[in-house]
């Protein structure tokens, strides 16, 4: 009884959350709400009893896409606090209203229409053991349906290379005063946070065999960090690559691919682990993974297209 | 031993309760202070007491253990975060020329 009430009032925050964020005029509390809708997702996945989507949901969702709105919000009024950007009224937004009323009617007459998802969650569970993990979730992402994530690899590092383009080579960058890098408390939460992060990156990764986890996720958390070196000036990004930022970059991509290849070379089919290597395998291309995750987020975020060490 | 189950199981519920009241003390603070710096007092002070008794009392209730650590810790780190994030919300407001009777 209790669940289910915290359960409705979790929803009904839910779409009151969007509902507001959506009409908001005040940027600024847009992307708050939109801060605290993504907090809520986080609750809203543990609930349904995903932890995996939850942990993504919490570092990506809420962690690094907060981190992305303020820094924009910053560039937009130019760091001075009585400047309160007031979203303009456009002539699209009733169009666009009415473009997103169909595409969420369609999202709910293709999920009345779907079947059950029993069947496939059973044969999961039942194959797992063939997997060469524990945790289902990960034997979906990288053995069962590793083709998905393969390509999903492909589109963050495109995704990047398009933040690259739009850049330019000589961007200016971290010419902006951030986050006081001066102040002790900052350099105590450094020294603190950031090898906590590596901590617990390093975990996560670990647990993916067995437990909710992976690449993604130790991926973003390591993200976090590098989002925390770069705004205390720990890290300064540069506008042209390095041979090891591309390296960092691409590895993952590189690692996945030689591995979904290397069964063609004795005849075996693509992806196909070859039998009692498999978890050998997918802990290396989820560790290579990992890197590529961590550097490209950290680099999208700061727009840089390689780190030396910072000034301070 | 009955009784003194009670009892024990009553204090891990009174914790939880009077975290979840720090942490609605400090709320109201938020809603009601004037100031940037009243409300950032209220705010850390209330809601990092409250965060701990909350993991006092969950600790308590679930059992002592491995898990209590990760309580421990999640304490510990929401302080450091806490701490750091109105010092820096501070002395933003401060740099920015906010006085401590302006409203924010």
């Amino acid at each position: 009884m209790t669940a289910t009430l915290f359960d409705a009032l979790l929803a009904l925050l839910l779409v009151w959350l969007g509902w507001r964020t959506v009409v908001s005029t005040n940027l600024f509390n847009a992307v708050v709400l939109f801060v605290i809708f993504g907090l809520l997702m986080v609750l809203c996945w543990a609930r349904l009893g995903a932890p995996d989507v939850a942990l993504a949901e919490a570092a990506i969702g809420a962690g690094l896409t907060a981190a992305l709105l303020l820094e924009a919000y910053r560039d937009l009024t130019g760091n001075d606090p009585h400047h309160v950007h007031d979203v303009e009224d456009s002539p699209l937004r009733w169009p666009l209203a009415a473009l997103c009323g169909l595409l969420f009617l369609g999202l709910v007459a293709t999920g009345w229409q779907l079947a059950p998802p029993t069947e496939l969650g059973e044969t999961v569970h039942a194959r797992v053991a063939e997997s060469g993990v524990e945790n289902p979730v990960t034997a979906v992402l990288l053995n069962f349906r590793g083709y998905d994530t393969l390509l999903e690899v492909a589109v963050l590092m495109l995704a990047l290379l398009g933040v690259w383009a739009t850049n330019g080579p000589h961007a200016t960058l971290g010419s902006r005063q951030t986050l006081d890098p001066d102040s002790a408390l900052i350099d105590a939460m450094v020294r603190l946070l950031v090898p906590m992060a590596a901590l617990v990156c390093s975990y996560l990764l670990w647990a993916g065999a067995h437990a909710p986890g992976g690449a993604f996720q130790a991926g973003a958390v390591l993200a976090g960090a590098g989002v925390l070196l770069h705004l205390a000036e720990r890290l300064q990004p540069l506008g042209t690559a390095s041979t090891s930022s591309r390296a960092l970059v691409t590895v993952g991509l590189f690692v996945f691919v030689a591995v979904a290849c290397y069964p063609l070379v004795y005849g075996g089919r693509l992806l196909a682990y070859p039998d009692g290597q498999t978890k050998a395998l997918i802990f290396l291309v989820e560790a290579a993974l990992t890197v590529s995750i961590a550097h490209s987020l950290t680099l999208m975020f700061s727009g840089g297209r390689a780190f030396q060490r910072g000034r301070r | 031993m009955a009784v003194l189950d009670a009892f024990y199981h009553s204090l891990g519920w009174l914790w939880l309760v009077l975290g979840a009241g720090f942490f609605l003390a400090g709320t109201v603070a938020l809603i009601r202070f004037p100031d940037v710096y009243s409300r950032l007092h209220a705010l850390t002070k209330a809601d990092n007491l409250g965060l701990g008794l909350i993991c006092l009392g969950m600790a308590w209730e679930l059992g002592w253990g491995r898990q209590s650590l990760k309580f421990l810790l999640i304490w510990l780190l929401a302080l450091l975060a806490g701490s750091v994030s109105c010092h820096l919300v501070a002395r933003f407001a401060l740099r920015s020329g906010l006085g401590p009777d302006d409203p924010p």
